[in-house]
Parts: C-alpha cells; structure tokens; sequence
C-alpha cells in the first residue's frame, strides 16, 4: 500500500514579519490533504534549503512582504538545485511588483501570487504541478 | 549505487528520499528496510512526550544542540510527529519552528511526521523511519510524539527512554498529567522553568509520583524529576545525564534487551493482526459483511453474536 501525499514547506525568508499569508496558505494546503511544514518566521536561504531537502517535499512555497525577494529568491533556488532537488517546484506569494517576476521566473520560480489571491487558486496550481495534470 | 547505499554513504538527499519511500510504505520502502534491518540496535531511542504546547520541540532544539556540542558526539537524528486531519488527511507540521539552532550541522537530521490517522502519539511508519534512521548511524534518536498528554504510550513501545514533559501554566497542574503517562515515564521535565508556577507543578507531579509509584517495569528505576526551560538553557545538561544514566541502566540490568524484545513481539503481532484481517475480509466478502451489519442494524442480531456467525 502506497500512502503518497503532498508534502510542501512554506517558509518566510529574511527579516519581515508578515506571516499572516503564510499560515492562511498553510492551513488551505493542509485542508486540502497535503502535508505542510511550515518553518516560521526569519529563515536563512540555507535553512530553509536544508529544511526542504530533509523534509523531501515536493514544492517550496516562499512568502515575502518585506521587498527583499530579488536577493532571497534566486539564492534559495540556488540552494536547492546544488542540493540535487531539481524537480522542487518553487511557488513565491507576496507583495512582488509587476516587473519583478520575468526574472524571478527566470530564476526558476514557478508561480507568483500577490494579495487578494484565492487559496483555491494556489491549492490547484500546486496540485497541477505535483501531479503533473489538470485536476 | 542506489539509493540505500547512497544514503549509508551520508548522502543527505538519498536518507531523505530513503524515509519518504519507507513512510509512504512503498516495495522500495520496503525492501530497503528489509536490507537495513541487521545494521539497526545501535541508536539510543529518545521518545519526548507531553500536552501540546510544554515545549517538547523547544527541548529537543536543546537537548540535540548540547548534545552535538560534546566530544565525540553521536548524530543526532529528530522525528516530530504531527497529526493529520482526520478529514481531509492534511497536516499542519510546525515543530521545526523551535528547532532553528539545529540549522547547518550536517550530524543532525531533521524530520516529521504527519500521524496518517494513527491514534497512538506517532504515525504507523514512525518506528520504521527510525529503524532506518539507526541503520544509517544516528546514535540518538529523538522521536517528538503529537501532544495530547494522555494516548502516547505507543512512544513507550518504541523509545528506549521516554521523556514526560509538563509546564506550569496548563491549567490543572494534576489534570496536564495523567496517570497513564506517568506510567511511561522514565525522566519527568517540567519546562518553562523561567515562568512562575513551576514550583506548584513540580509539587504537584512529585505528590503524583508518590501516589503512582513507577509501572513501566518493576526495575527499581526512580524516574528523576527535572526542572529545565528551553528557552535558557537551564536544565539541559541535567536532561542529557539523565538519558544518559538511563541508558546504562537499561544495559547493566539487561532492559534493553527486554524492551526490544517486547517492542518487536507486538510488532510482530500487529502485522500478523492485519494481514489475517485482510485476508479474513476477502474470505468473507463485502457482500456477506453488509448483510450482517444489516441484521445487527435490525437488531436481529447483536454484534458479538454476529461475529459468532461470522468465524463459523
Ligand atoms: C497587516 C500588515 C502588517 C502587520 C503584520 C501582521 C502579521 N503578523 O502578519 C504589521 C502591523 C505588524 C505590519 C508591520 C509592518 N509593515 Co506591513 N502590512 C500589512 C498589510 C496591511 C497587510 C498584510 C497582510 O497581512 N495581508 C493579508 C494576507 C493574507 O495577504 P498576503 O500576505 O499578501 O498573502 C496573500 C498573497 O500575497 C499570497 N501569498 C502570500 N504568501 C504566499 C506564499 C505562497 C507560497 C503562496 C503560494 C501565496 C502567498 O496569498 C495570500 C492569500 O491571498 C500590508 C499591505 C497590503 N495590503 O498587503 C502591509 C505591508 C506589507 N507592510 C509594509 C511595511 C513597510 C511594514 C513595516 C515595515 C511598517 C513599519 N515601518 O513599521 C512593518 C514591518 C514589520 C515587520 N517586522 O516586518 C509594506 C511593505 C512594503 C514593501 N514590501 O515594499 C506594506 C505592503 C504596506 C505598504 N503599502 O507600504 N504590517
Ligand atoms: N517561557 C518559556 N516558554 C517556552 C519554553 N519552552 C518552550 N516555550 C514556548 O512554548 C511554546 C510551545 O513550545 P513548543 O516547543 O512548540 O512546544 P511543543 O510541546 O513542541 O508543542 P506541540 O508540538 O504543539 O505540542 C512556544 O511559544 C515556545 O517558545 C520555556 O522553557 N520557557
Ligand atoms: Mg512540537
């Protein structure tokens, strides 16, 4: 018997303090059946590629209020393809301007979602990307 | 190599891949556990138990970081167990926000762990993913059991030493405890030392202790009762001298041996129960079981009588 699940790791990087996002998120992917570890507050790139390599999750999802993803984001993904996690995929929700995210996608990150989204959206897109499949 | 060699070299990707296919109960799962079996015994099984909230995870942030700080220090491997959501099978796992001094130390490793729908303070894959992390050389095994303060004896099964957490401040100092687990305890810690009402916990739990004298086994072992807070420091290194004595312990009156021995009896056990289960169903056939429960929703029959009619 194969009793698969989801297993993805919210994180907030950096110094802000804005984690009311990051647990809503949290809480809709564990409503949603998946398992979700979630790290707090002030994580490091390094811990928080070290907390998804031990965890073995299959997505990142990062929340950052504060402006500084441009630095945080790439060095994460960095992190995580050196440790051999290549099919990781990387979600990043927040404040993150318009013309920020060509480049944070250039970085590698899958998806972006800014204030107001619905954790239905987030809950399916993860989905779809997992499981490779509309669902 | 494959992964199981990969993950005996030290490879952190390959142990963690190695526990995902173990707890998702996989064949590769469980081939590799059959292969790593005979290399398991070494570890020292650590189990942290307690109601939600007294700081298991904080403790074990500690107790792990003071460890690794002596010389010749084992690794150190921690299993923090969540529940999922009996509804949607979901887990929240936040244990790891305590333990962020452990970041970067490559002889720690990290886990958890949703319950999937166990009831016992750990999942049904726990023992196995710290059979597998013994295997690979972790000389101490922390396993965090969920808090709920009172269904964790599956903890005593696994655990070579069991570590009872309490905290002034959950109400009711006797109702945070109950008997039951007392009974497993083998070290008591009350936490939150820095906070004022310890001294009424620590009365509290010694009038206990007095009241339920030590049932685990007849063994003459007087589990200590600790005051520590892992946000301090203090009471930490007390904390390791204890697991440690109570380890020697166990070896120098031969209970070592006899918790293995009854932890793999009931393991055993369990595993022969679902699989004649199993195959007791399928003999049946769903059919034939609605039709009883039916009867028995009739009150034609009541259910022990039922399972009377069902074994003949
Ligand atoms: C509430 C709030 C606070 C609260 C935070 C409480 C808390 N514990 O979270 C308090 C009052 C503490 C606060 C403080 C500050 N704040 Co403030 N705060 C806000 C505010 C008004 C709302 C944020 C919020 O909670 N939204 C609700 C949640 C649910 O939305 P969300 O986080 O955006 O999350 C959604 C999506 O973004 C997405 N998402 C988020 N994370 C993730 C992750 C993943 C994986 C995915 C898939 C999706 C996803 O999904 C969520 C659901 O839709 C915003 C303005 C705004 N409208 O966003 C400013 C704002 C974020 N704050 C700001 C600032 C500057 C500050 C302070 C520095 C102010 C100061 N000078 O003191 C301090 C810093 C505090 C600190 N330590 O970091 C600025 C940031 C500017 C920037 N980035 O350039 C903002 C944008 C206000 C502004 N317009 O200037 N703040
Ligand atoms: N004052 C004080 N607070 C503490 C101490 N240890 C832990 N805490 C706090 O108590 C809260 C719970 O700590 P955790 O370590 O998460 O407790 P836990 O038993 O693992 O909790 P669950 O896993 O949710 O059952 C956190 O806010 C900690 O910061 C302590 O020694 N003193
Ligand atoms: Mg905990």
């Amino acid at each position: 018997m194969n009793d698969r699940k989801i297993r993805v790791l919210i994180a907030k990087p950096g110094l802000d303090g804005h984690d009311r996002g990051a647990k809503i998120i949290a809480q809709a992917l564990r409503d949603a059946g998946m398992e979700v570890i979630y790290t707090g507050l002030r994580q490091t790139p390094e811990m928080i590629a070290e907390a998804a390599l031990q965890e073995d999750v299959d997505v990142v999802g990062l929340s950052i209020l504060s402006g500084a993803h441009m630095a945080l984001v790439p060095r994460i993904i960095e992190l995580i393809r050196k440790n051999g996690q290549e099919e990781v995929k990387v979600f990043v929700g927040g404040i993150i301007p318009e013309e920020d995210i060509p480049p944070l996608k250039e970085a590698g990150v899958y998806a972006v979602y800014g204030p107001g989204t619905s954790t239905e959206v987030v809950v399916r897109d993860i989905q779809e990307a997992v499981l490779g499949e509309k669902v | 190599m494959d992964l199981v060699e990969r993950a005996l070299a030290g490879e952190r990707l390959a142990i963690a891949r190695l526990l995902t296919q173990v707890e998702n109960n996989t064949s590769f799962g469980q081939e590799a556990l059959q292969r790593l079996y005979p290399r398991t015994g070494n570890a020292h099984i650590v189990g942290l138990t307690g109601a939600p909230g007294t700081g298991k995870s904080s403790l074990a942030n500690q107790l792990a970081k003071a460890i690794r700080s002596r010389q010749d220090a084992p690794k150190v491997a921690i299993v923090a167990v969540d529940p999922s959501s009996p509804f949607t099978g979901g887990a929240l796992l936040g244990d790891r926000v305590r333990m962020r001094d452990l970041a970067g130390d490559s002889g720690v490793f990290v886990r958890s762990m949703a319950s999937r729908g166990a009831l016992g303070g750990v999942a049904r894959a726990t023992s196995a993913i710290v059979q597998v992390l013994d295997a690979l050389g972790f000389g101490m095994i922390l396993v965090e059991t969920v808090g709920t303060g009172q269904s964790e004896v599956e903890v005593a099964r696994l655990a070579h030493t069991v570590i009872v957490v309490d905290a002034p401040g959950l109400g009711d100092d006797v109702q945070a405890i109950k008997a039951g687990i007392l009974e497993i305890a083998d070290i008591l810690v009350v936490n939150k030392a820095d906070l004022p009402g310890v001294e009424n916990t620590l009365r509290a739990l010694n009038l206990m202790l007095e009241m339920f004298p030590q049932t685990r086994e007849q063994n003459g072992w007087k589990p200590p009762l600790l005051r520590a807070s892992a946000v301090n420091g203090e009471g930490i290194v007390e904390i390791i001298d204890a697991i440690f004595r109570h380890g020697e312990y166990l070896k120098t009156h031969s209970l070592w041996t006899t918790r293995e021995r009854s932890r793999v009896l009931t393991e055993i056990l369990e595993r022969v129960q679902e699989i004649l289960l199993e195959h007791w169903k399928h003999q049946v056939g769903e059919t034939r079981l609605n039709q009883v429960v039916e009867r028995v929703l009739q009150r034609e029959l009541s259910p022990a009588e039922a399972v009377k009619y069902l074994l003949d």
